[in-house]
């Protein structure tokens, strides 16, 4: 699914990363608690969250995602959009919850692709 | 490469949100130095849960990454209050972060454990009121 799909489905607003709007991904995770992103992703690209600050960003850096979904409204501050520029990181924010991007993203086909160490 | 390759990294503890700086800076500069990516992931992680860790529990810290054939080393070394019991810390679930950490998105108890799950071989010294040493290798 191309990162412009996810933005139409998710009728989301691109903060950064409109030159990766084309890139395709293939698995996303949901997740707001940052170690278990780092315990069991494996090649997912898309991470969507709750959770709005920095070590956001860092976590996706960390497990080479291409791009983040901020859900529930939330709204990167400048320190966050200018670390996931530096990192390549397409940063995505829409007014959907949690359960229902992930149920939207699922059903049209962005699977959530297979778990490290389960 | 037959010299190793080190790096040095002061942990700043102050805030929390400069936790993860040099274990971002560490994977860029293992790509730049042609390390497989897979194990750049591995050590990346790795020093970055215990990067945190030592922001959250010791005032930061010392770091240090040392490349040699086949390997990588990450140091991290604090002086924290050191911890009690190794054996329960290592245990998923068990964590001494306070609550507010939770809603930052870590000490869920899985710090220590994805240290060593990513990495060849870990390895703790700690003395309590003294501090920690964290000793992990990655193989490749």
């Amino acid at each position: 699914m191309k990162i412009s799909k996810i933005k139409e489905l998710l009728n989301a607003e691109i903060v950064c990363g409109e030159d990766m709007l084309e890139e395709d991904v293939h698995s996303a995770c949901g997740c707001d608690m940052m170690s278990d992103v780092l315990a069991y992703v494996k090649d997912q690209a898309v991470l969507l969250t709750g959770l709005c600050n920095l070590q956001v960003v860092r976590t996706a850096v960390m497990m080479d995602m291409k791009c983040i979904v901020f859900v529930r409204s939330k709204k990167p501050t400048d320190d966050i959009i200018e670390l996931a520029k530096d990192s390549g990181i397409a940063v995505l924010t829409s007014a959907e919850r949690m359960y229902s991007a992930c149920g939207i993203l699922y059903t049209n086909g962005l699977q959530s692709g297979t778990v490290a160490h389960a | 490469m037959s010299e190793p390759i080190k790096f040095h990294f002061d942990v700043d503890g102050d805030n929390f949100s400069s936790a993860g700086e040099a274990s971002v800076q560490v994977k860029r500069m293992l790509r730049q130095i042609g390390i497989p990516a897979d194990v750049i992931r591995r050590v990346s992680v790795a020093m970055y849960e215990g990067e945190i860790n030592m922001v959250i529990h010791a005032d930061g810290g010392d770091a240090d990454v040392v490349v040699e054939p086949g390997k990588i080393i990450i140091i991290l070394a604090d002086r924290g209050p050191g911890i009690a019991d190794i054996e329960l810390a290592m245990t998923e679930g068990y964590s001494t972060a306070p609550e507010n950490v939770r809603s930052l998105g870590f000490g869920a108890g899985m710090g220590l454990p994805n240290m060593k799950r990513y990495t060849d071989d870990m390895h703790i010294e700690s003395v309590v009121g003294e501090g920690t040493t964290v000793t992990m290798t990655v193989l490749f």
